[in-house]
């Protein structure tokens, strides 16, 4: 690994979202107090961000799976059985084999993640998620030195998910990313949300979240993780090549061809929050821009 | 089967257009109170723009029933047409205001990119404009000046808007998605009764 994400925010180890939102009022204040205010407003423009309420996160969600309503995942997800959980780890790696959710957890490091999640619909959300680096689960299965990729299946369970009856995509959900993209410190496996497990309308037991990436890329309730030295297929691109590429970095130059990506809509604002400018790899920029060094990412969205 | 039809053509005789009008413009306060108070869910500004879409949507396939029902059936729903397709435009308008005002906050530029570049919102876009004559001229003086014939003839755009109502949704939606497709179905088979000759 070549090293762990350091989290600049200040609330790393807040779980419970009253307090959460009661110390950003106090540390607010008390700036401001010290006729520092301008500062905190700097500071909150470029790495501050606002939580999400979990009704935001919990109840608007898509899971195609459980219906394409943004509500239905809410209302549908309950059937879906995440115990017990195992995930598959095959292809080329030292040690494949099915691995018990709770053996990953005991071996695995949880932190805070307080990241932006950017759907290709154009609208937004920030999410404290909790979960450990998709690295460290790769680690403990041994990766070979010949893989190139990493692909993802979703659980396909007709008698759990109701949406699964209509082919509105190609079950089951699959996804991938390049080795150094699924290695990279920002690259997690969320457990958690706001310190609860996360809900199935989430991704119960545990998805992926790649905060450079559009949503979809985030690929829910992972059954199956196999390394690989070809690029995996995705559901999006197998159901849409010429709107979803394998990589759908958030770019807010390269448009989708339905929704422009210069803009954004933050969930949760109401009626009349309005829109945000988009950022180059959803804020993420520093991060990971050199893993697309000399790429045209035009060609590569 | 007759005797219920001439019952229900006797009763529909006896109501005032405006009440159509009142009813179809209820559900514009009740949405706007459910996206005030969480009824409408996480993004209300979303949930506000499909709403008014789709009710627009479903006006104008009632006013593609209005004919072959009295073809087929006798029942005669004519007197209420033009308050079906005028109200259609209202909503097509709302759901316009909507995506101006509350989704695109004004951004003229990337709007003006979106409808041309986007097809669903282009498509979106021709129907309105389609609309606009049909509902600029959906009064007597029009149909008067235009001519019976004329009139007729320029309202059935009607046709083309509701397809291109039709393809919006089907278009925007992410995959294949079923309601969209059912709302497309449906205009079709309007539309394909419109063909069936008549018989003598």
């Amino acid at each position: 690994m070549a090293y762990r994400w350091k989290n600049t925010l200040k609330d790393h180890h807040v779980t419970d979202e009253a307090f959460f939102l009661n110390r950003r009022q106090i540390m607010g204040g008390a700036l401001a107090g010290l006729g520092l205010a301008s500062i905190a407003g700097e500071a909150r423009a470029q790495e501050a961000l606002e939580p999400n309420s979990y009704e935001d996160i919990t109840q608007y969600n898509n899971y195609y799976e459980f219906g394409t309503g943004k509500g239905d995942p809410a209302r549908n997800a309950h059937t879906l059985t995440t115990e017990p959980w195992t995930v598959k780890i095959d292809g080329m790696v030292d040690r494949p084999g099915a691995y018990g959710f709770d053996d990953i957890m005991k071996a695995m490091t949880v932190e805070e993640r307080l990241y932006r999640f950017r759907c290709v619909e154009a609208w937004s959300m920030v999410i404290p998620w909790n979960g450990f680096e998709l690295a460290d689960l790769l680690d403990m299965a041994g990766v070979q030195s010949s893989a190139k990729y990493v692909a993802f299946e979703t659980a396909l369970r007709p008698d759990e998910m109701p949406g699964v009856r209509f082919p509105v995509l190609d079950w089951p959900y699959v996804e991938g990313l390049r080795l150094d993209e699924a290695v990279h410190p920002l690259t997690i496996m969320a457990t958690g949300i706001y310190g609860k497990d996360i809900p199935n309308q989430n991704g119960a037991p545990l998805r992926l979240v790649v905060p450079w990436k559009y949503g979809f890329k985030s690929i829910k309730s992972v059954v199956r993780i196999t390394l690989t030295d070809k690029e995996p297929p995705t559901s999006w691109n197998k159901a849409n090549a010429r709107e979803y590429g394998f990589y759908s970095n958030v770019n807010p130059e390269v448009d989708h061809p339905r929704w422009s990506q210069a803009t954004e809509r933050p969930v949760g604002g109401g009626l009349f929050a309005g829109r945000i400018p988009t950022l180059m790899f959803n804020g993420y920029e520093e991060d990971v821009a050199e893993l697309y060094a000399g790429m045209d990412l035009t060609a590569n969205f | 089967m007759t005797r219920v039809i001439d019952a229900i053509n006797r009763g529909a005789r006896r109501v005032p257009t405006w009440v159509v009008y009142i009813l179809y413009m209820l559900p514009v306060p009740y949405l706007l109170y459910l996206a005030q108070t969480g009824g409408l869910g996480r993004e209300p500004i979303k949930a506000l723009e499909h709403e008014l879409g789709e009710i627009a949507l479903q006006l104008l396939i009632i006013g593609l029933c209005v004919t072959p029902l009295r073809r087929f059936t006798g029942l005669n729903l004519l007197k209420f047409r033009r308050a079906l397709g005028l109200l259609a435009f209202i909503y097509v308008v709302l759901h316009l205001t909507v995506w101006v005002v509350l989704d695109m906050s004004l951004l003229w530029g990337q709007m003006w990119a979106d409808i041309w570049k986007r097809p669903y919102i282009t498509v979106g876009m021709a129907g309105f404009l389609v609309l606009l004559p049909l509902a600029v001229t959906s009064n007597n003086a029009s149909v008067r000046r235009l001519g019976a014939a004329g009139w007729r003839q320029l309202h059935k755009l009607t046709y083309l808007a509701v397809v291109l109502g039709g393809i919006h949704y089907l278009w925007l939606a992410k995959g294949f998605q079923l309601e969209p497709i059912l709302y497309m179905a449906v205009i079709l088979a309007l539309l394909a009764l419109r063909v069936v000759p008549k018989r003598r």
